[in-house]
């Protein structure tokens, strides 16, 4: 049998601790992102999300505990470390006199001298104004920008430097559902095209399906779950549940055995079954029941799931 | 070296567009408009009143000192308004994640705020040499005199502006911290009383801020040698000018770097989320 060396991951994070005098938000968070990853991570307002993202990016520094980003810590970390990382931040009325192709142009040219030929940066302005929507109000005051039309700015300045790593902070918070799938399209293509490592939080369980390779959900202060969604969603699902209509009436029934079930419920009614609907428990569910269980005092067991 | 070289080079074209956005913008054409309409009516309207003791009249004599006040007090509360409103609005928190993104963006301030002096400065002169006579520096000497005084004057301020706006919690507060002082420094430092009218403890006040010294440089340049008379001491103490102006431009250079860099650790995006949530408040 033969043993994959694991490459080098690009974020590390052990026994992360961080208080506020004598509030702590942080308790021990240990995880890792790999080469190429898109994982998210989630957890109720107030888990340390946020937190844990800042000290990720180096602008903030935590109280104990071992943190490596690209192979360096953070706090300690220079410039050549920060051009290989990006940072998509929340903006609300920088810059307002200036129009998306400046500031663009002018921030990218910061990365210009850590261009190389295997990877050349930063981005061309035209490309990415396009890439993110932006092409239309290319040369509009930014001030004038809609609310979601800023939020794809920022997510162009996040990405100007063709980072390997991306930080998303709440990326899609405020936008509408074209914007939102827009941004799932363009996450996609940065991590398969470019191989980009991104690790994003959001409040959008169904964004973290769509979007995550692996799933972290953040409670009290540590990773309480870890893994695919459909990994996490057998963890807790046990039950699925099955709806159906006969004779003009509806049925709801609860189960762990759905195939049985609806083999059964055929060999009695045939085709009289109407409008059958099995629906397994969702992402949704184990993140409720994850965080509940946390908060009920119950502190489970980390343990690696099959991914 | 050249990774700072770059990031200063595209801070300078980084101050250059903020200086055009801000000619171009209605908001600042009208501060500008209002800076020079006041300070000449406020001429005008003493237009035909000499200086006692000499056969000058009172614009002569007040339109240099109101010149090098008004680039003072610009120098300081401009860069102290931008930057207490930049680092709530996510603007350095942008350059905090560039590589070399801090050496950018403060070369951008200097440039931006050095530049915005310009039009504040010939708002009023273009007009006062057309409505008043013999305000106008003479000669070659009057002129590159004005040039020494105001850049040294600026390089003496600016800091000032800096450090203030990177130490006030917020930009409400720059109005406290900020406004107040400069515009006790500025009524104290003989613009538009001579200081010898005022007490002596006061004098000795004015004469170590940079205000004073900017105001007696500008009149030198603009005033016939016999003015000189009506200074303290009876002479334009050029050597003393240069002097006292390049040891606060040495002091802003010793100590801007280090309140800038502790401004800059402090800043997080969770900072300017809260700074969003208090302004949000305000407004309410």
């Amino acid at each position: 049998m033969t043993r994959e060396v694991p490459e080098q991951p690009v974020v590390r994070v052990r026994g992360l601790r961080m208080s506020y005098g004598a509030h702590e938000v942080l308790t021990g968070v240990d995880f890792d992102v790999h080469s190429g990853e898109v994982v998210c991570l989630l957890g109720p307002n107030g888990a340390g999300k946020t937190t844990t993202i800042e000290v990720l990016e180096g602008f903030r520094l935590p109280s104990a505990g071992d943190v490596e980003v690209l192979g360096t810590d953070p706090a300690r970390a220079g410039d050549a470390w920060r051009a290989r990382v990006g940072v998509v931040l929340q903006s609300w009325r920088d810059h307002g006199r200036w129009t998306p192709r400046r500031l663009l142009t002018q921030l990218g040219g910061f990365y210009r001298p850590y261009s190389t030929s295997t990877h050349p940066r930063p981005y061309d302005v035209d490309w990415l104004l396009d890439t993110v929507g932006l092409t239309d109000d290319a040369d509009r005051r930014i001030a004038t920008l809609s609310g979601g039309r800023r939020r794809r700015l920022d997510v162009a300045v996040g990405i100007i430097g063709r980072p390997e790593l991306l930080f998303l902070d709440e990326p899609t918070a405020g936008f509408d559902p074209q914007a939102r799938r827009d941004f799932h399209d363009l996450v996609h293509r940065l991590s398969d095209l470019e191989g980009t490592s991104i690790l994003l939080t959001t409040h959008d369980l169904a964004e973290a399906e769509r979007l995550a390779d692996r799933i972290l959900i953040l409670a009290g202060g540590r990773i309480v779950a870890d893994g695919s969604a459909e990994a996490l969603t057998r963890r807790v699902a046990g039950t699925s549940e099955v709806r159906w209509r006969l004779h003009g009436e509806r049925f709801v029934h609860a189960t762990d055995q759905p195939t049985s079930f609806v083999r059964q419920l055929f060999e009695q009614h045939g085709d009289e079954v109407a409008d059958l609907e099995v629906r397994r428990a969702s992402l949704e569910d184990t993140y409720i029941a994850m965080v509940a269980q946390h908060e009920a005092g119950v502190r489970p067991q980390l343990e690696e799931v099959a991914r | 070296m050249t990774l700072t070289l770059n990031a200063v080079r595209l801070g300078v074209r980084r101050g250059w567009t903020e200086f055009l956005n801000s000619v171009r913008s209605p908001q600042d054409q009208g501060f500008y408009l209002f800076t020079g309409v006041a300070t000449l009516a406020f001429l005008w309207f003493n237009r035909d009143d000499t200086v006692e003791g000499t056969t000058l009249l009172y614009p002569t004599v007040a339109l240099p000192s109101i010149l090098g006040a008004l680039v003072a007090f610009g120098v300081v509360i401009g860069p102290a308004f931008a930057l207490a409103m930049e680092r709530e609005d996510g603007t350095l928190l942008r350059h905090k994640a560039l590589p070399h993104g801090m050496e950018g963006y403060v070369t951008g301030q200097l440039v931006f705020h050095s530049l915005s002096a310009l039009p504040q400065f010939l708002v009023i002169l273009v007009p006062s040499a057309l409505l008043f006579d013999d305000v106008m520096p003479s000669g070659v000497g009057g002129w590159l005199t004005v040039a020494w005084v105001l850049v040294l004057g600026m390089l003496a301020t600016l800091p000032i502006g800096m450090v203030l706006g990177s130490v006030v919690p917020n930009t409400q507060k720059v109005g406290t911290w900020g406004m107040l002082p400069v515009l006790v420094v500025t009524g104290i430092s003989g613009i538009f009383v001579p200081v010898q009218a005022l007490w002596g403890w006061v004098q000795t006040v004015a004469q170590v801020f940079p205000t004073y010294w900017i105001g007696l440089g500008m009149r030198s340049a603009f005033l016939p040698d016999a003015a000189a008379s009506l200074e303290l001491g009876g002479s334009w103490r050029t050597g003393q000018v240069a002097l006292v102006l390049a040891a606060w431009a040495v002091a802003g250079l010793l100590v801007t770097p280090g309140v800038l860099r502790r401004m800059a650790r402090r800043q997080s995006g969770s900072q300017v989320a809260a700074a969003r949530d208090a302004a949000l408040q305000w407004v309410r």
